[in-house]
């Protein structure tokens, strides 16, 4: 019952959708204004019902019921019941449902919380939204139905990926999927305001909440993605410029330079048609990366989904939205007036540079991504990796760092180049120090990129505090905050990759039981290996002591094997101090007695996800402090219009 | 109810542990004991695909492919060969595929004009924009 009752639901939310567009349409097109009462309510059924839909798929993943075809597939009856929960979106029919139940939920919100925009500019975004969210209902329905029956029913499940069961992963997928929503919300506020000639501060101002949201989430994500591989795959790596990963980097590179763009025109009015494109790239690089990601077209650690049914849908999805939304931009950007005018030093100046360097590094990547399909197509089966991207995006993306620094200490509009030299001063003097320090010390002993990495990291860190000086702390606006923490924050980021890369010590050995190993400053004991048994798995782990000087630290490295769907993964044991973290794997068991170790320590490391949740913490003050403002200044409207 | 458990472990890590104790090949998980050349090998494997991994590189992967050719790289440099010559004999053997490090083939040439040209591109742009705000103003 809970099966038919969810694909019901489901279609509902379907014919809700387009009787959205429908009247959207209508009332837009043809100045039936009485139509357009009808939108808002049906976009908040719309979300409910999708609600409702997904909420029945949890609800069969948490009965293990074997009679659906989804759960029999992506599910055990022997799992512990977080991973039944989130089995519900770790496969791809489940995680389309969350993506279009997650998209009418946001259109609902924008149907009843937006208030500054115009009416009919608030309509034909909510007609744009619910233009989208057909094309995934379209999908779910015609070639990914979730809630398929399987008759008769199966006895038991054949279980989640193994890597995937793991309580950060299992909010990962999610944490990226609301942040891909949030920019297509991006999207359909600009599709609103180009048809209805409205792109101005008010748009910006609705639509920078859905962006600073967004890219906060992605933010998230992507840390968070990061430090999974880092600890589930056991080899010390966080990031392979993996198609998957670059996938979820590219809309993060579109949403930081829309971010800053919007708040150019939310305060500047200035940039618009710019803002506008941006917010058509950033969801053009969030449904590039759907398709990359569940079309399985590209090799790859986190390809699941291999399907060329699918792969198509979603490509003729990608180019309808894509293509119309270019075609939308180009026929009615001539109705976007020129905003605002700045000098060539001025803060509007250095953001223009930011987008640039961001957009650079967006198309390099994206070159890079699919350079190896499109040689293949021409008969070459060419390899594009770490080496490619570390060599072409990591200078662009240091500059970019060095923008950074600068961009906040200039004024808008217009300023003097001496002066803003001089407030440069001391982080100058800072990178030339460190450099010099570094060079003698290390010289020849690191890379250039890592050298230049940690130099640019500390002088970055120094510049963005500096907004924060000279002006009273309590009366400073939290955004201000917001802006420094996560310009801080990619200081941090930076400075923990560079740390890792340049001064990472590893150790590969095969120990005997009693044996022992240096590695760092550290001493590491291995005293035994025994097998163990886990709700659904077994494993091999091993008993080791490490210390640095002071007392013992017991450390447990796993070897586990799981028996549905039968893999083997390695559960890396990490000891993190505050100047970096002791990765110790335990490998494979040798005939004399032996076992091989993977040792590392990885100096500052932990700053690589710790600077990205900085940058994240910014992103959430920045959109409490703006929006408190906005809510602030109706309240006291409010109550002027009470007491008037 | 603990020695069941460990038993039923034993018994189903047993069949694991045999499938593994092929004698691995000597240098797969073993660094050199001169620390310039295990850096020159670990830099090359790095910039190797693992072709039985997705996206993963030999530096770091667990197949037994990868293993194998961890310890051909180290054996190859410990014999005193080059990175790019072993590199060289790598794409011969399996294509250029295995290199992550794209060469100097023309069908690689775009891949590297396109961070250029879009800087180009996009500065142009930039400077364009500018210029004529000055003239305007």
């Amino acid at each position: 019952m809970i099966a038919e009752l969810g694909l019901a639901a489901l279609w509902l939310a379907a014919g809700l959708a387009l009787l959205q567009l429908v009247l959207a349409a209508l009332g837009l097109g043809k100045g039936r204004a009485e139509l357009l009462s009808g939108v808002r309510p049906v976009a908040v059924a719309q979300g409910l019902l999708g609600a409702l839909s997904f909420g029945a798929l949890i609800a069969l993943f948490l009965r293990s019921d074997m009679s659906v075809l989804l759960v029999a597939m992506n599910s055990h009856s022997a799992k512990p019941w977080l991973y039944k929960f989130a089995g519900a979106w770790g496969n791809h029919e489940g995680s389309m449902l969350l993506w279009v139940t997650v998209m009418g939920l946001a259109g609902a919100l924008v149907a009843l919380l937006e208030r500054g925009l115009k009416r009919e500019t608030h309509m034909a975004t909510l007609g744009a939204q619910a233009a989208i969210s057909l094309g995934f209902y379209a999908f779910l329905l015609f070639s990914s139905n979730p809630f398929a029956r399987l008759n008769p029913a199966a006895p038991d499940g054949q279980g989640l990926n193994p890597l995937l069961q793991d309580p950060g992963l299992a909010f990962h997928p999610p944490t990226l999927y609301f942040g891909y929503v949030g920019l297509s919300v991006a999207f359909s506020f600009a599709v609103g305001a180009l048809l209805t000639a409205r792109v101005d501060a008010a748009f910006a101002r609705a639509m920078r909440p859905w962006v600073l949201g967004a890219w906060v989430l992605l933010t998230i994500g992507i840390t968070a993605g990061s430090y999974w591989a880092y600890y589930e795959l056991g080899w010390g790596g966080w990031w392979f410029w993996d198609p998957v990963e670059n996938a979820s980097l590219m809309p993060w590179l579109a949403a930081t330079a829309l971010l800053h763009c919007v708040t150019v025109l939310a305060t500047r009015d200035a940039l618009r048609a710019w803002t506008v494109m941006l917010a058509v790239v950033a969801f053009s690089m969030s449904m590039v990366g759907t398709f990359l990601v569940r079309s399985g077209i590209l090799t790859s650690v986190h390809a699941f989904a291999v399907d060329p049914e699918r792969g198509s849908f979603i490509l003729v999805l990608l180019l309808l939205y894509i293509g119309g939304a270019l075609a939308l931009f180009g026929l009615r950007v001539g109705t976007v007036r020129e905003g605002r005018q700045f000098e060539g030093v001025s803060r509007e100046a250095l953001l223009v540079v930011n987008n640039l360097l961001l957009t650079v590094i967006l198309g390099v990547v994206l070159v890079g991504t699919l350079y190896p399909l499109m040689a293949e197509a021409f008969g070459h089966k060419i390899s594009v990796g770490p080496p490619y991207f570390n060599a072409v995006a990591g200078p662009i993306a240091l500059v970019l760092m060095l923008a950074m620094a600068v961009g906040p200490l200039v004024r808008w509009r217009r300023d003097e180049p001496g002066v803003v030299a001089g407030r440069l001063l001391w982080p100058a003097g800072l990178m030339i120090g460190l450099g010099a320090a570094l060079g003698v010390a290390a010289w020849g002993k690191i890379g250039v990129l890592p050298f230049l990495g940690l130099v640019v990291a500390a002088g970055v860190a120094l510049a963005s505090l500096i907004p924060l000086t000279k002006r009273n702390l309590r009366r400073t606006p939290l955004f201000t905050y917001g802006m420094v923490l996560a310009h801080l924050g990619c200081a941090v980021s930076l400075g923990g990759m560079a740390a890792e890369s340049a001064f990472t010590t590893e150790r590969l050995v095969a120990m005997k039981p009693g044996e022992s190993v240096e590695a760092a400053g550290w001493r590491i004991r291995f005293d035994r290996a025994l097998p163990l048994a886990g709700p659904n798995w077994v494993a091999m782990q091993a008993d080791m002591a490490a210390s640095r000087g002071g007392e013992d630290i017991m450390l447990h490295p796993q070897s586990r094997f799981f028996s549905s769907p039968p893999t083997t993964t390695s559960e890396s044991a990490i000891l993190t101090r505050w100047d970096g973290q002791l990765y110790v794997v335990l490998g494979e068991a040798l005939d004399d007695g032996r076992w091989q170790m993977r040792i590392w320590w990885k100096p500052f490391v932990t700053f690589i996800w710790f600077g990205g949740l900085m940058i994240a913490a910014g992103g959430t003050l920045t959109l409490i402090g703006r929006e408190r403002r906005g809510w602030m200044m109706r309240l006291r409207r409010h109550r002027a219009e009470q007491s008037a | 109810m603990r020695a069941p458990l460990f038993l039923l472990a034993l018994a189903v890590a047993a069949p694991l542990t045999a499938q593994t104790a092929l004698p691995p090949a000597p240098y797969a998980n073993q660094q050199l004991a001169d620390p310039v050349q295990e850096r020159k090998a670990h830099e090359l494997m790095l910039t190797i695909r693992c072709v039985t991994c997705q996206s993963q590189s030999i530096a770091d992967s667990d197949a037994s492919m990868a293993a194998d050719l961890r310890s051909e790289i180290r054996a190859r440099i410990a014999a005193g060969e080059e990175p790019e010559q072993i590199r060289a004999w790598l794409i011969e053997r399996y294509g250029a595929w295995i290199s992550y490090q794209p060469t100097a083939d023309p069908i690689t040439w775009p891949l590297w004009a396109a961070p250029i040209a879009l800087l180009a591109g996009g500065g142009a742009l930039v400077i364009g924009r500018i210029r004529r705000k000055r003239r305007n103003a």
